[in-house]
């Protein structure tokens, strides 16, 4: 069985974001696999421990993303591939969801499995494009997985609560907070990552054309109004003053 | 004229607010406004037509899947020559919304704010980068938008046509089974007008009740931050923020919440943001509307009681 996972470098959280006109700077930030990426990692992982599997980490960047794919082999997986693009407009999904299917689909890939949202563009649409791409179905939010023969079972969020779904291979599935707790990479898996080959794919070979967003400008997030401390001598003054506050000022409740 | 197909999602028997919301983003973009309604009943219908639907195209799905969504919602597209959607940013629309911008063989945004221009090019604005910029992005359709809840006003209007759409779900590859839904009732966190959180602050899954009875008094939706669910206080669907759920509610309420950068962006662009910390330097104050700066085992109880006084 091979199971590919898709692996986002994302700024990491605490970096403080710098926007430029049509981007943001990059001096300064430091990158990070993004969050749910290592959940979904992590379910691979697990998933070759139980049934037997090849886990290879797939990324679309710039060179730098190559990081991100040292820190999946450091993790234990058995390939890398980084699908090679320096000016990857990270908004563009639909480009992405295109260079990355056309890569699937003579990848011979059974399971794929990703984050189910990335943490720099905020879209949670990738996966769910690769699929329709691939022509198989899409499995968001999983909290439980379990994987036989040539079949999945998942468990997933849905609004209010949880439902399953079912598939045969090839599928798409994506990874929630739920579905497990990440593992951290070992020392010596970190010291042997440093000497595992990444391979290397010039997006420009897929031949991929996409409809193709522009971003116009990039800006900080909108002020928020100036606040204010509810003042009282009781807590029922303070909630007194905040009711009035949110009914008659605000308008909100 | 051209045509924007807007998808109407249901909660339950009721018609998700967020569906009226893409009718009034999509009224601002010129051309003939046709919502798609999936297994809903004629209420709806009227309630679509009242706040910008021109025509509202009625179809039924037996089961539910992305796939299924999807393929109806382009054969609708194709027939009614629109080249621009518009989805909620939902749970389900995140299932089928990228589906159906490959279908249409289009662009996708995703989880916009702000929805300006024409439907041949359109322009929009989006969080990005765990709420610390806003990317404004041109899109040329055929495109598929999703628009995150919350962040449209509504408008009144006077359609009047009703469709029967004929599509057909297609070939689907898996359907959503044994659906458990847990809290009855209670609104759900993602489109709710009124969110009241707890975090650390809480001290312990006993204490629930105090926020819960604020939520049932206001019509609120209880979420928490990572502390709590990560103590083990809480399942991880109430959890807000970066690695939990995004809302955009008119009012959200904080309660014994510090304010991590990971919280707030889950939360940052709430209209109102209150703050209930006994800490004066907890960060969650430098974004909060209004602050109390006490115990929130006095404050919300006090707030629950002066709420049912007013609201009756």
């Amino acid at each position: 069985m091979n199971i590919f996972v898709l692996v986002k470098q994302v700024p990491d959280t605490e970096t403080r974001i710098k926007t430029k006109e049509t981007g943001i700077d990059e001096t300064g930030i430091k990158w990070i696999v993004s969050p749910f990426d290592e959940h979904a990692l992590e379910e691979a992982l697990r998933q070759k421990e139980k049934n037997g599997a090849t886990v290879t980490a797939l990324s679309l960047g710039p060179e730098r993303c190559v990081e991100a794919l040292r820190t999946a082999y450091a993790l234990g997986v058995d390939k890398a591939v980084l699908l090679k693009d320096d000016s990857y407009n990270v908004f563009d999904v639909a480009y992405a969801a295109a260079a990355i299917a056309k890569y699937l689909q003579s990848a011979g890939a059974d399971v794929i499995l990703a984050g189910h949202i990335a943490i720099d563009s905020q879209s949670s649409m990738t996966p769910a494009m690769i699929a329709e791409h691939l022509g198989c179905a899409n499995i968001n939010n999983a909290i439980e997985l379990s994987i036989e023969g040539g079949s999945v079972k998942v468990k997933r969020e849905v609004e209010g609560g949880s439902g399953v779904m079912s598939s045969a291979t090839p599928v798409v599935i994506t990874a929630s907070k739920g579905l497990n707790d990440p593992r951290y990479p070992s020392l010596k898996g970190i010291m042997a990552s440093k000497k595992k080959q990444i391979e290397s794919v010039d997006v420009a070979s897929l031949g991929v054309s996409a409809p193709k967003v522009a971003l116009a400008s990039m800006e900080p997030p909108p002020p928020r109004p100036p606040g204010r401390i509810i003042e009282g001598d009781s807590p029922e003054t303070k909630a007194r003053e905040l009711v009035k506050a949110l009914r008659e000022e605000a308008k909100v409740i | 004229m051209m045509a924007i197909l807007t998808i109407a999602e249901l909660k339950g028997d009721e018609l998700k607010k967020v569906s009226k919301e893409l009718l009034a983003a999509a009224r601002g973009l010129g051309g003939e406004v046709i919502a798609l309604l999936i297994n809903g009943n004629d209420t709806h219908a009227k309630e679509l037509l009242a706040a910008g639907a021109d025509v509202v195209v009625k179809n039924t799905l037996a089961e539910y899947s992305p796939q299924g969504v999807a393929n109806i919602a382009a054969e609708i597209a194709q027939k009614k020559g629109a080249k621009l959607a518009l989805a909620p940013h939902s749970v389900q629309g995140r299932d089928y919304a990228g589906r159906l911008a490959v279908k249409l063989g289009g662009a996708l945004v995703a989880d916009v704010v702000s929805v300006k221009g024409s439907e041949s090019a359109v322009e929009v604005k989006k969080p990005v980068y765990s709420g610390k910029a806003y990317a404004n992005i041109k899109v040329q359709s055929p495109a598929v938008i999703t628009v995150r809840p919350n962040s449209q006003e509504l408008v009144t209007h006077s359609g009047s046509k009703v469709e029967d759409g004929g599509a057909s779900a297609g070939e689907v590859k898996s359907v959503l089974k044994d659906l458990e839904l847990t809290g009855g009732t209670k609104v759900q966190l993602t489109d709710a007008s009124v969110v009241v959180s707890g975090g650390r602050g809480i001290k312990g899954p006993e204490n629930w009740p105090i926020l819960q009875e604020l939520c049932d008094v206001v019509g609120a939706a209880l979420g928490a931050s990572r502390a709590a669910v990560d103590a083990g206080w809480i399942p991880h669907a109430h959890q807000v923020g970066q690695t939990g759920k995004t809302v955009s509610p008119n009012c959200y309420v904080a309660c014994g919440i510090s304010g991590a950068i990971q919280h707030l962006a889950g939360m940052g662009s709430s209209k109102v943001i209150v703050a209930i910390n006994k800490d004066p330097e907890a960060p969650i104050f430098k974004v909060a509307t209004y602050g109390v700066v006490d115990d929130l085992f006095t404050v919300v109880p006090a707030l629950t009681a002066e709420f049912k006084k007013v609201l009756g």
